[in-house]
């Protein structure tokens, strides 16, 4: 299979805007006579669907959710990063572009990045001009914070609710192309499947969560914006909803998937506690800011924390990365809390937490202004944990938060399906093999509201698109799937429920493809998968019906997608034969036990094609050529 | 955590089946749970058992679990997401039962939320309110530098403690009249208070309004019970700003 990345020519600072010069145009007149159909709300999706019925395409937008504005962006509490430079730090495109690229490990497109890092200045100002509601100084100028893996405050937040202010404003915007008539919504519709006519992705099949009804809708491009796979681990941050499975069924009717085992188990969350949990909350990683992460030095120590003496706290990273000190990135300090903790000095009953401490914090600035920056955050940590941050140290370890492996896409953000775009979370594009904080908001909003515009006018001007029907062959087909899959599930009546298997699954992930990973338990996790696969096609009970709401088979169907997508990610992890940024493996490490990449063999993105369910899926690479940064090893000491 | 720390409730729930005009209340028990877990994650545990037992679990909506997406919303005996205070029912611990106590669960309950099942409504009306002008019109593209417009940082974090909405519906749940005053007053208020939202003011005003009684919610008579059961704290303070702005521009348009 060729594919070509469609990386425009002429010196990286210049490519974008070039690239915009030489588009193809659609006729304003014209763009009424395009159907768009955009699939998810969250900041790609809803920044998509609102900034193409602003130029007048019609649109039609799907969600899972009973609004467009519960998507899982909402979640986000940190910030959004901007080259602003308004602390006169010296923070310019170019360091936001190199933190991005460097904070990958060297495993993104340069061109995609740089183009990220421009495009950041023209989201803050678009946000500001909707009323996103960002902290500001006494001034009345813009507030900023750091964030992990940045030497410079380019940070701007919405107190610790940033994602919900920046989807409210995108959201906001959707529902005013909605009332203009441009945008029809259709909120509670799962898309289950992609129709192909004339080698071209033309429309989508939707099974409504209502009425149990199979829908059909056509259009001449898709837009797929649905988020990332962390549930694939099942205990995650994410919404319990998030699903791969229109990705994933992109995947099986041929778009490539990339890096899938690139994965971000963020630092700081809210321990895992027992079996009946059914998501993990993520704290903020601004945290890190004020607070220390320290562990007793003594193994098994078990004290209370504020009864062990400074001198017998080790605050490891700063002792390990005097420079960045607790502010490094994510998959760094995620693997230093592993480390600590496997070596018995863990805190919690469990012994698998570390301390985030905010103590000399609140003895240098005062209760107040910590309160002002994290109060929304301490309150409710001490609602879940029934501790007080302000009195005693945060504890908190790693969970799976962000994926950054997704499906393959090229500059104009199409898939390997011609007219199948893919935005956001859900493709792989952008942070290499590790996100930085604060850049998952930046590139939902830039793919939507900057990035998609222009690329999908070129796409329909220059592409033949001749009327299609949803009587075609094609959704019959993709409406036959959909049955038989329900059908099919709800008949197997076994004596297992959907999340007992979901658990078993996560925890094989987590084991075996989770912080860390080596050959032995990626073998053994390519071995295990097909056979619960196989147990959960013989064994699950899901209850009910299919002609209207059921919960059970939802989730049924969207882990019938994790038990192939998880075989995927350890193929993925055990072709990787080096260390870089989410992706650890315990054979390929510095002597100091940081991540040993080997740039001769694995410069490249990892482009998985489906050949057929019974068949092991063959791989592609995309070279990736840095020729203005130089791969280094990426040091934060 | 250990086991003999676990509890036991009896639960007294509101069961829908979907197309049905009427429901009732079913006794379920639910045991073995774990003090830690929250109150969702228990229906969870009840739902399982329900599954094992060849019957139709209990369906109620819920996504982020952290208390922002505003997807989940009962209403627990008597009052909506919770008897705690600012929180989503989401949020709500099992920590805060006694053992062997009775709860009653029921769905959000108002004129212009229709029943679905069992639990779950249908919300929409919020979202049509919205599209009324719970925004400000500036197409992508078009804006000025960020910090052109310097804005006070009063006004601005007045601004966010009117945008902390998360529109799950508890104002309506709670209100004798089955208003949506504070969800709407929130967001004219949110855009009332900063400089970019003044262009379209009196219009968003009218619509907003318009489109809230049109949906069928109730007038506001100052009852309180919404900010009583936000899980966000909005203040009540938000419904006299939207009757301000309100006011302004129905003068104006004369």
């Amino acid at each position: 299979m060729k594919f070509d990345a469609k990386i425009p020519g002429g010196p990286l600072e210049q490519k974008w805007d070039s690239y915009k010069g030489h588009l193809k145009l659609v006729n304003p007149a014209n763009k009424r006579k395009f159907n768009l159909l955009v699939v998810g709300t969250g900041l790609a999706g809803g920044s998509a669907a609102a900034s193409l019925g602003e130029l007048g395409y019609n649109v039609k937008v799907f969600c899972i959710q009973d609004s467009p504005r519960r998507a899982h962006s909402i979640a986000a509490q940190g910030g959004i990063n901007a080259a602003k430079n308004y602390q006169n730090d010296g923070d310019n495109i170019w360091r936001l572009f190199y933190d991005t690229i460097k904070g990958g490990d060297f495993r993104g497109r340069e061109a995609n990045t740089y183009r990220l890092a421009e495009l950041s200045l023209n989201i803050m100002d678009q946000c500001v001009a909707q009323g996103v509601p960002f902290a500001r100084d006494y001034g009345g100028l813009l507030a900023n914070r750091s964030f992990g893996g940045a030497q410079v405050s380019r940070t701007f937040y919405a107190r610790g609710q940033t994602g919900q202010q920046l989807l409210l404003g995108a959201y906001g915007s959707l529902m005013r192309q909605v009332n203009a008539g441009t945008v029809e919504m259709f909120p509670r519709r799962e898309m289950i499947d992609l129709a192909i006519i004339g080698g071209k992705a033309r429309g989508i099949v939707c099974r409504n969560l209502i009425t149990g009804e199979i829908e059909s809708y056509a259009g001449d491009a898709v837009l797929l914006c649905t988020g990332g796979y962390s549930p694939v681990y099942y205990l995650s941050t994410n919404a319990v909803n998030s699903n791969a499975t229109a990705a994933w069924r992109c995947y099986k009717k041929g778009a490539l998937f990339s890096n899938p085992c690139y994965t971000q188990i963020h630092p700081t969350c809210i321990p895992q506690e027992g079996d009946h949990q059914s998501k993990l909350t993520l704290m903020s990683e601004s945290l890190r800011n004020d607070g220390r992460v320290w562990v007793p030095k003594k193994e098994g120590d078990k004290r209370r924390a504020n009864d062990i003496p400074e001198n017998e706290r080790d605050y490891f990273l700063e002792r390990k990365y005097p420079s960045f000190g607790n502010l490094v990135p994510r998959d760094i300090a995620s693997r230093n809390a592993k480390e600590v903790c496997d070596d018995g000095r863990g805190v919690n009953p469990t012994g698998r937490a570390v301390y985030l401490d905010f103590r000399d914090a609140i003895e240098r600035l005062g209760k107040q202004v910590i309160a002002d920056r994290y109060g929304n955050l301490f309150d409710m940590y001490l609602n879940l944990s029934g501790e007080n941050p302000y009195e005693t140290p945060m504890m908190i370890y790693p969970a799976p938060h962000y994926t950054m492996g997704g499906l393959w896409v090229d500059y104009n953000l199409m898939s390997t399906i011609p007219g199948l775009h893919v935005l956001g979370e859900a493709n792989f594009s952008d942070h290499g093999a590790n996100r930085l904080g604060a850049s998952a908001l930046m590139q939902g909003l830039a793919d939507g509201y900057f990035v998609i515009p222009n690329a999908i006018g070129a796409y329909l001007a220059g592409t033949e698109l001749p009327p299609v029907s949803t009587d075609d062959e094609a959704f019959k087909e993709a409406i036959n799937y959909v049955n038989t899959k329900v059908e099919r599930l709800l008949s197997i009546k076994g004596s297992k429920t959907v999340r007992e298997i979901h658990i078993e699954l996560g925890r094989i992930m987590m084991d075996k493809v989770g912080m860390s990973r080596d050959e032995a338990g990626l073998k053994e996790t390519i071995e295990k998968i097909p056979k619960l696969r196989e147990e959960f096609w013989q064994n699950v009970n899901v209850p009910g019906s299919g002609d209207d709401l059921n919960k059970n088979l939802e989730m049924a169907g969207r882990l019938s997608d994790f038990l192939e997508l998880g075989e995927l990610m350890a193929r993925d992890a055990l072709m990787r034969e080096e260390s870089c940024g989410g992706h650890f493996r315990d054979e390929y490490q510095t002597e100091e036990g940081e991540a040993l990449r080997n740039d001769k063999k694995f410069t490249f993105v990892s482009a998985w094609e489906h050949k057929g369910d019974d068949k092991t899926p063959e791989m592609h690479k995309e070279e990736l050529e840095f020729d203005r940064v130089t791969p280094s090893q990426r040091s934060y000491k | 955590m250990t086991e003999k720390n676990n509890i036991t409730v009896h639960l007294n729930i509101w069961r829908q089946k979907y197309g049905e005009k009427k429901g009732r209340f079913v006794k379920y028990s639910v045991d073995g749970i774990s003090p830690h877990s929250s109150f969702l994650e228990m229906l969870d545990l009840l739902n399982e058992s329900l599954v094992k037992k060849g019957e139709e679990p209990v369906e109620f909506d819920s996504d982020c679990r952290e208390g922002i997406c505003g997807t989940c919303g009962l209403v627990i005996n008597g009052i909506a997401h919770s008897p705690q205070q600012a929180i989503a029912t989401c949020q709500l611990h099992m920590r805060k039962f006694k053992d062997g106590e009775t709860i009653t669960v029921e769905p959000f309950r108002a004129k212009p939320f229709m029943p679905i099942k069992d639990l779950v409504i249908d919300r929409g009306a919020l979202d049509r309110i919205i599209s009324k002008g719970g925004y400000i019109s500036a197409n992508a593209g078009s804006a000025q530098d960020a910090n052109a417009i310097p804005i006070p940082k009063e006004k601005a974090d007045l601004a966010m403690d009117a945008a902390a909405c998360i529109g799950c519906g508890a104002c309506v749940a709670s209100c004798p009249n089955a208003s949506a005053s504070l969800f709407t007053g929130a967001k004219i208020s949110q855009y009332a208070l900063l400089p970019q939202g003044h262009p379209e003011a009196k219009r968003r005003a009218l619509m907003m309004v318009e489109q809230m009684d049109k949906e069928g919610f109730g007038n506001c008579s100052n009852h309180g019970e919404c900010e009583a059961v936000c899980p966000k704290n909005i203040s009540i303070g938000n419904i006299a700003r939207m009757r301000r702005e309100f006011f302004k521009a129905v003068l104006r348009s004369r």
